[in-house]
This record gives C-alpha cells, structure tokens and sequence, in this order.
C-alpha cells in the first residue's frame, strides 16, 4: 500500500495506471491510499473540456498538450467516453488523436468509460484527477462529451471549463438547451474554416452579454481555432493562463475550490449514509419486509427513509 | 462500493498498412461483449503501443497486422512489454498470419493468432478464458 503511494508521488506511469483502474473498479484498498495522497494535491491546473460529438474536443486537447509541452509543462489528459448501457463496453477512441504524446515521459493519457453508475463517474473522475495531480503534473485536461448532469458536474469542477462549439452543428441551442452554456469559462469555437462561424460567434456574444458580466467579473473570452491546422491553439492557452490568473487574484479560486470540495462531501456523505442506514435495517432484518410496506402502500419512501435515518441516530 | 472488474483491450495497428476494417469489427464485438476497447488507429510504433497499455493499464494488447511485417513488429512489442515488467498481458494478433509463423508467435508468447474468418464470438470467448487466468 505505501508503495504505491510512493509510485504514484514520483510519477511511475505503472502506479499511476493501476490506481486509477483500482478506483474505477472500486477496489476496497484504494480510499486508503487516496486519503495519503490527498494532502499531496492542490499543484495542478485543472481545465474541462466538454462539447458535442465531433466537435474535435480529443484534436484540441491534442493541440493544447503539444504547446504545454513547449512551455515546459507536464500534461494529464483523462478522455470519458460513453458506456453503452446496454453492454456495458465501451469504444474510447480519443487516444487516436493523442498517440504523438505517447511515448513523452511528462504526458500521461487516460481513457475511461462513463460505466453508469450514478455518481460513480465525477467520484472516479475526480479521483483520476487527485492521482494526476499527486504524481505532480501541472496541467490536468479532463475531456467529456457533457450529455448528462455527471458530465456537467465534473467539467464544472475544473478550475478552468471550457466548451466547444463548431458551427454549422445547430448545437447553439442544443447546448442551451443542455445547459452546459452556463458552465463555460471559455468558449472555443473550434472548425472555425467553416462556413456560419460568424453565426456562432454572434449567438455566443448575445448570450454573454444577456448574462450582463460586472465590470470586475470575468465574461468568458469566445476563442476561435482550427485544431487541426494548429490555428488559435496558443491564444486559448493563453486565456487559460489569463483565467487562472484571474481566479488567484480575485479569491475565485478558493471559492471553486471550497465549492468542488463541499460537493464532493455531500456526494460522500450520500455514498456512505445509504450504505450505514440500509445495512442497520438489514442487520434488524427489517429491510425487506420495509420495502414490502412500500408496495402495499401501507407507508411512503420518503416517511421509510426519514424513519430508517431517524432509528439510526437512536441507536 | 461496488467492486467489479471491466476488461479492458487496446487495439492497435502497428506498422504501415492501413486497413482497419478487421480491427474495427473486432472493437465493436469487444464492446458488444461489454469490454472497454481503447483504438488507437493507424501506423502505430511498438514504443506507442506499449506505453499506451501501460498508461490504460489494459488486460490485453491486440495487434492488427496484414502487411506481413508481423515477425519484426510482434517481438518487438512483447520485448518492450517485458521492459516494463508488463509482460503479464495477453498479447493477441489478428490479420493475414502465415501457418509456419504461429508457432514462432506462440513462442515469444503471443496467446492468440486469429487469422481471417475468425468469428468475432470466438474471439470473445478466448480473451474472457485467458484474462480470468491472469487475475
């Protein structure tokens, strides 16, 4: 067990590797090492990407690695893709855009598979990033097609979210729609060679300024790239830094970090106290006959549960 | 916690022929099978493919080969896998393999050569028996 602590804190790739497998299966040892290498966190630059499929997040992020790269950065990149919820397998092809960093020692690339659990993906994800940013990279690229709220809520916990848009894509609205607009502190729109970029540009421009930014607040810059051909890969970086610089001075960044930690509390306490109250009501082996209750109406869920927690507390 | 272990595979094409129709009918059966494939496309370098099962920390490593190249980029794979002491993952290989080389293959310690007109079911099966071994 401290071996692997003192793997993951030198940066062994193995080590690395291992644990977040270990944490994306639940291992049972495995909140015994992240307690260790918690407090060694806290050094990393976190940024989410997230935008439609196709819109060339895993180009991006390769681009944005190779100029880190140039500034003498190291790089963490964790790739989500989609779980099929019918399989449970999984297709992650982000790490076909990415192989040109696979053989640099300071670029470590992990795909994962969002594998469904409800909550288990901004906990595995979250703990991915804990792992990266122990073995000391300084920058951690977290990439996910943000359908579904977990998405949302884990490219929300970056330091620096970021959303891409490509135009011709109708996904102006589709993203409204989804609500990850409001997460974006920097909006990308990316393919920019192509035609109704203008479009995009525009529609962006309105919504930021209907949001009506304070003078002292930061209103997310719209940056235009071509991934591809390289084009605007070094203005968003700089943004990203110009963001980062922003949240230090102004105590932003203490607020998103009081933030991320408060809600990962809340999801914990949510994990666990379901565990304690219904393995209480197992042992009294009053559990089954509880929910049978339920099905003949004869009590409600909620009154059964604010029962069961109560019982609990007593003791 | 819930503790349940997903297989995870890396695809890859080592070498210079580009044809990765078999690889990708491969990964849609993987997936199908509920495996997590991580593809990582064309003309890949042995170094590029070990480091990336190391850093995806996969069960398997499946080769796509059909240009023939197969006896110097093989070796040289399961060479720099036992470099990083990952030398417990299945390594399989998939393409136009001659009869005479799947000893040799076998040898080095290649568990698994499907040549043309394998059933993707038979691949399934044998990568579920072989990795259950490891763990």
């Amino acid at each position: 067990m401290e071996d692997i602590v003192e793997k993951v804190l030198s940066g062994d790739r193995r080590a690395i590797a291992r644990l977040i497998t270990m944490v994306e299966n639940g291992h049972p040892g495995v909140r015994e090492i992240m307690r260790e290498l918690y407090p060694r966190t806290g050094n990393a630059h976190v940024i989410g990407i997230t935008g439609a499929p196709g819109s060339g997040k895993s180009s991006l992020v390769n681009k944005m690695t190779a100029e880190y790269r140039k500034r003498g950065k190291s790089v963490g990149v964790i790739a989500v893709d989609p779980t099929s919820p019918f399989t449970g397998g999984a297709l992650l092809g982000d790490r076909i855009r990415m192989q040109s960093h696979a053989t640099d020692k300071d670029v470590f690339i992990r795909s994962m598979g969002t594998r469904g659990s409800l909550g288990g993906l901004s906990r595995a994800t979250s703990d991915a990033v804990t792992i990266l940013d122990a073995s000391g990279k300084d920058i951690i690229i977290v990439e996910t097609v943000g359908a579904g709220q977990s998405e949302v809520d884990i490219v929300n916990a970056s330091h620096t979210p970021i959303v891409v848009l490509v135009p011709g894509m109708g996904d102006e609205i589709q993203a409204i729609k989804a609500g990850i607009l409001e997460i974006g502190s920097i909006f990308v729109v990316n393919k920019a060679d192509r035609e109704g970029v203008e479009r995009v540009i525009v529609d962006l421009e309105m919504m930021l300024d209907l949001a009506g930014y304070g003078e002292d607040e930061w209103k997310p810059p719209i940056v235009t790239t071509i991934a591809v051909r390289n084009k605007g890969i070094k203005e968003l970086v700089d943004k990203i830094a110009e963001h980062m610089e922003y949240l230090k001075t102004t105590g932003d960044f203490d607020k998103r970090v009081r933030d991320r930690v408060e809600s990962e509390l809340k999801d914990w306490i949510r994990e666990e106290g379901v565990d304690i109250v219904v393995n209480r009501l197992k042992e009294a082996g009053e559990y089954d006959a509880l929910i049978e209750k339920m099905v003949k109406k004869e009590i409600d869920p909620h009154t059964a549960a604010i029962d069961a927690i109560k019982r609990v507390r007593e003791g | 916690m819930s503790s349940e272990k997903v297989i995870r595979v890396l695809l890859a094409k080592p070498g210079l022929d580009g044809h990765d129709r078999g690889a990708k009918v491969v990964a849609r059966a993987l997936r199908e099978a509920g495996m997590e494939v991580i593809y990582t496309g064309l003309h890949q370098t042995p170094e590029q493919i070990v480091e990336a099962a190391i850093q995806e920390d996969v069960d398997v490593v499946g080769l796509s080969i059909l240009s023939g190249a197969h006896m110097a980029l093989v070796p040289r794979v399961i060479e720099l896998l036992k470099k990083e002491g990952a030398d417990d993952l299945l390594v399989t290989v998939g393409g136009i393999i001659p009869e005479d080389d799947i000893p040799k293959l076998e040898a080095i310690g290649v568990k698994g050569v499907f040549g043309p007109g394998t059933s993707t079911v038979d691949i399934v099966k044998f990568i579920r028996e072989n990795v259950s071994q490891r763990n």
